[in-house]
C-alpha cells in the first residue's frame, strides 16, 4: 500500500464503505458476519477491496469465528445488525472478560425508526450490560477513523470493542479522507496456551471478571483525559452533549451552542460531562433511541435536560432536535404515507402465499422478503418474532390449539433464515413432535433476497459467489428422520403445490416442504455463477 | 471548471430530494448528483435507506452540498429542489420543499423521446442540472463513472433531452 497516496485520498463513502476501507487499512485478517440491513455492505465492500470476508450462518457463529481470529493474535471484524447482537449475545458476554491477543471489532448496526427491522433496540445497552467498550461514529469519516481506533483500543487493552453505527451512519455517503489515522501493523499469527485467560471455568472466570472491571476503569480514565471526544466552544447559555448522528442534527439545529460530542459512549467520561454541564447555563442531552446518556448522567448527579419521551421513538432529525430544544411537544406533522413495499411481480413467494391463504392456514412466519406476505393482497402470515421463530412458534401453536385448528398451522421461513436459526427449530420438531404433526415450508429462493442477494450455506457459494460446501435442506431433513420431505416449484405447478400442502396438513406426521424457485432478481446472477463454475471445472 | 458559481452556493447548503419507487433509479440518480457535487470540491452528504424500501415501495434520497453539511437528511420544508420520478410520489414528498423550492417531475419531459424508459431518472437530472452551477462536462463524467459503459449513450441522450426540455420551457438560469 502506498501510504503517501493514501494520505490525501478523498472519496464519498457510505459509513459501511468507510468501515470496510478502515478494515483494509488496519490489516484485518478476516471479516465475518450475517447479512442484515443496515450492516450488509461492510463485508461486501471489504471483499471488493481485497479483504477476506465471509458470511457465517448466523451472528453467533460469526462472533465465535472472530474470537478465534483474535486468539491467534490477528485482527477480526464481525458485522451484524442490532438484532444480530441478540443472537451473538452469548459469546459476547463472556468474551468481554477474556484476554485477547489480537483485535476483535464487533459492528452493531442499529436501526432507530425501523427502516428494515422488527424492533428499535438501542445496543448501547449491550455495551453497558456486557462490559464491552463502545465507539459511536457520526459520519463516514468517523466510521473510518473509529474503526482504526477501535482496533487500536482492542489490542492495547486486549478486549473486544463494539462500534455502534445506525442506519443513517451506515447508509449516508459523506466525504472521507483516507489515512488520517494510522495504527501499527498487526502482529504475527501465533498461539500460546493461556488457560486462566481463555478457559472460562468458574475458577478462571472470577479473576477474569475482576480484570474486566479493572480495564473498564482504565478505559474510563482514558476517556476522561484522551478519548475521542470533541469539545466545540460556543454559547455559554446552551450546551449539548451528544453522540452518533444525533450530533449532526443538533449541530445544524443549534449552530450557536457549545458541544461535547462523545466518541466513546461506554465507558463514559462522566467527569468531562459534569464539567461541561457546569460550564453552561442549560445543558441538553441529544441522543437517538433510549435515554442512555441521560440516565448515566443523572445517575452520576449531572444536571442535564432530556428530550420528552415521544422523541425516543423513531429517528431524530434536525426538525425534531429543534422541537426538543424549544420544548415543542405539539403533535409532529404526519408524513404522507408512501407506497408500501410489496413482493415483486413474479416473485415465487406470491404463488406460495396465495395457496396458504386459499387453504386457510395459520401461518407462523419469519423474517425476509416473505414477511411482506402479511400485507394485502395476501394477508397470509400470522406471526413474526425473530429469525427462525417460525418453527418454534408454529410448534407451540400446534401443541396448544384444539386439533381442528392445530392442523391448519404451518411454519414458513426462507432459505437463509432456515440456515440462520431454523435448523435448531427443525431438530425440536423431530424431538418433540406435536400430536397433529407439523408442516414446515422452506421458501427457498436461492438467496438472502431481502438484504440484497447475499449467499448463504444453502446456496453452496461463498460471499464472493465461488462454489463451496452446500447444505442441502432435503438431505438434512431426511437425515433427521422427517417422514415427508418434498421439494417442489410453487410457480411451475401451483396446483401440485396446493395438493402437497393439503396432503401434508391432513397427515398427523411431520413434513418439510421445500418450495424451490430462484428469486427473480437473483436468477440471472445465479445462472452466471453456475456457468462460471462449470467453465472452471471442465 | 468555473469555480465562481459554486462559491455562490457554498454559503448555505443546497438541498435536493430525489423521490420515486423502488427500481426507478432514485439511488442511482442521487449517486450521480452527489458525485458531481463532490467532484466540484464541495462537502456532500447523501442519505437514503436500503432494505425493505427496495421492494417497489416509495424511495427517497436526500443530497446536500455546500461548504459544510451536517445532517445527511434534508429537513422537512428545506429542500431547494424536489425531483420526482413517479408522478404519484409528488404529494407524498411535497412537504419537503421549502418556500420557493423547485419541483421537477416527468410531465416536464417528452417521455416518448426517451431512448429507454429506465433512463427517466437521468433525464430529470438533465432538467435539474439547469438550476445548478456545475458544467455539463462534470455531469457527463459523473454519468460515466456511475453507469455501465453499455448504458452511457442512452443516458447521455436522456440527460440532453432533460436539458433541452428545460431550456425550451425557459427554465435555464
Amino acid at each position: 500500500m502506498d501510504s503517501l497516496q493514501q494520505k490525501n485520498e478523498l472519496s464519498l463513502l457510505s459509513g459501511d464503505e468507510a468501515v470496510a476501507l478502515a478494515a483494509l487499512d488496519s490489516g484485518v485478517t478476516l471479516g465475518t458476519g450475517y447479512p442484515g440491513t443496515p450492516s450488509t455492505e461492510i463485508l461486501e465492500n471489504f471483499d471488493k477491496l481485497g479483504g477476506k470476508a465471509q458470511w457465517a450462518p448466523n451472528e453467533k457463529v460469526a462472533l465465535e469465528v472472530g474470537i478465534g481470529v483474535a486468539f491467534a493474535g490477528r485482527r477480526a471484524l464481525v458485522t451484524m445488525k442490532h438484532v444480530g447482537l441478540n443472537v451473538a449475545a452469548d459469546p459476547l458476554f463472556t468474551v468481554a472478560q477474556i484476554r485477547l491477543d489480537g483485535a476483535l471489532l464487533i459492528i452493531s448496526a442499529d436501526d432507530p425508526g425501523m427502516a428494515s427491522s422488527q424492533n428499535e433496540q438501542d445496543n448501547r445497552r449491550y455495551a453497558l450490560a456486557a462490559g464491552v467498550p463502545m465507539l459511536e461514529p457520526s459520519d463516514s469519516q468517523e466510521a473510518y477513523e473509529f474503526t482504526l481506533r477501535a482496533i487500536e483500543i482492542s489490542e492495547r487493552w486486549q478486549v473486544p470493542v463494539l462500534l455502534r453505527m445506525t442506519t443513517r451512519v451506515c447508509h449516508s455517503k459523506t466525504v472521507v479522507r483516507r489515512g488520517t489515522v494510522t495504527i501499527p501493523a498487526p502482529g504475527p499469527a501465533h498461539f500460546e496456551h493461556d488457560f486462566p485467560s481463555r478457559v472460562m471455568i468458574p475458577a478462571y472466570a472470577r479473576p477474569a471478571h475482576l480484570r474486566l472491571r479493572r480495564i473498564l476503569a482504565e478505559l474510563a480514565a482514558w476517556n476522561e483525559t484522551e478519548g475521542l471526544n470533541q469539545l466545540i466552544e460556543g454559547s455559554s447559555s446552551l450546551g449539548i452533549i451528544s453522540s452518533g448522528v444525533a450530533f449532526q442534527y443538533a449541530r445544524e439545529a443549534a449552530p450557536e451552542a457549545s458541544f461535547l460530542k462523545l466518541g466513546m459512549t461506554y465507558p463514559l467520561p462522566l467527569e468531562r460531562m459534569r464539567a461541561f454541564a457546569e460550564s453552561v447555563d442549560l445543558c441538553y442531552v441529544i441522543e437517538e433511541g433510549d435515554p442512555y446518556l441521560v440516565e448515566a448522567a443523572r445517575t452520576a448527579g449531572i444536571a442535564v435536560e432530556a428530550a420528552p419521551e415521544i422523541f425516543r421513538f423513531g429517528e431524530l432529525s434536525v426538525s425534531r432536535v429543534r422541537r426538543i430544544l424549544t420544548g415543542d411537544t405539539s403533535p409532529e406533522p404526519k408524513r404522507v404515507p408512501g407506497k408500501p413495499p410489496a413482493l415483486c411481480p413474479g416473485c415465487p413467494h406470491r404463488s406460495a402465499y396465495a395457496i396458504l391463504k386459499e387453504l386457510d392456514c395459520i401461518v407462523a412466519g419469519d423474517i425476509g422478503c416473505y414477511s411482506l406476505g402479511v400485507l394485502p393482497p395476501f394477508e397470509a402470515m400470522d406471526t413474526l418474532v425473530c429469525m427462525g421463530a417460525a418453527v418454534g412458534v408454529g410448534l407451540g401453536l400446534r401443541h396448544s390449539l384444539p386439533p381442528a385448528e392445530a392442523k391448519r398451522v404451518v411454519s414458513v421461513l426462507g432459505d437463509s433464515t432456515f440456515v440462520h436459526s431454523g435448523i435448531t427449530g427443525l431438530v425440536e420438531m423431530v424431538y418433540n413432535p406435536p400430536a397433529t404433526g407439523h408442516v414446515l415450508v422452506i421458501l427457498d429462493n436461492g438467496t438472502t433476497a431481502m438484504t440484497g442477494m447475499q449467499e448463504h450455506p444453502g446456496t453452496g457459494r461463498t460471499l464472493d459467489h465461488v462454489q463451496t460446501g452446500k447444505v442441502v435442506f432435503e438431505d438434512l431433513a431426511r437425515s433427521l428422520g422427517v417422514p415427508n420431505v418434498i421439494v417442489i416449484d410453487p410457480v411451475a405447478d401451483p396446483e401440485k403445490f396446493k395438493q402437497v400442502i393439503q396432503s401434508c396438513l391432513d397427515k398427523p406426521e411431520l413434513s418439510v416442504v421445500i418450495a424451490r424457485r430462484n428469486c427473480l432478481l437473483a436468477a440471472g446472477s445465479i445462472r452466471e455463477y453456475e456457468r462460471c463454475h462449470e467453465q472452471q471445472t471442465h | 471548471m468555473s469555480s465562481k458559481p459554486i462559491e455562490d452556493i457554498s454559503r448555505k447548503s443546497t438541498n435536493v430530494v430525489i423521490a420515486g419507487l423502488g427500481g426507478q433509479g432514485v439511488l442511482k440518480a442521487s449517486d450521480i448528483l452527489a458525485d458531481v457535487a463532490f467532484s466540484a470540491g464541495l462537502d456532500v452528504k447523501k442519505s437514503d435507506v436500503h432494505g425493505m424500501s427496495q421492494r417497489g415501495g416509495s424511495v427517497a434520497s436526500d443530497v446536500r452540498f455546500g461548504e459544510r453539511v451536517f445532517s445527511p437528511m434534508v429537513p422537512q420544508g428545506e429542500a431547494d429542489f424536489l425531483v420526482v420520478i413517479a408522478p404519484d410520489q409528488v404529494e407524498v414528498n411535497r412537504a419537503v420543499l421549502g418556500p420557493g423550492g423547485v419541483l421537477i417531475q416527468p410531465s416536464q419531459i417528452d417521455q416518448s423521446a426517451l431512448p429507454n424508459k429506465k433512463s427517466l431518472n437521468v433525464a430529470l437530472l438533465g432538467l435539474l442540472s439547469l438550476h445548478l452551477p456545475f458544467p455539463v462536462e462534470a455531469w457527463t463524467s459523473a454519468l460515466g463513472r456511475n453507469l455501465p459503459e453499455k448504458l452511457h449513450e442512452a443516458n447521455r441522450q436522456s440527460f440532453d433531452l432533460g436539458r433541452d426540455s428545460g431550456q425550451a420551457s425557459g427554465q435555464a438560469k
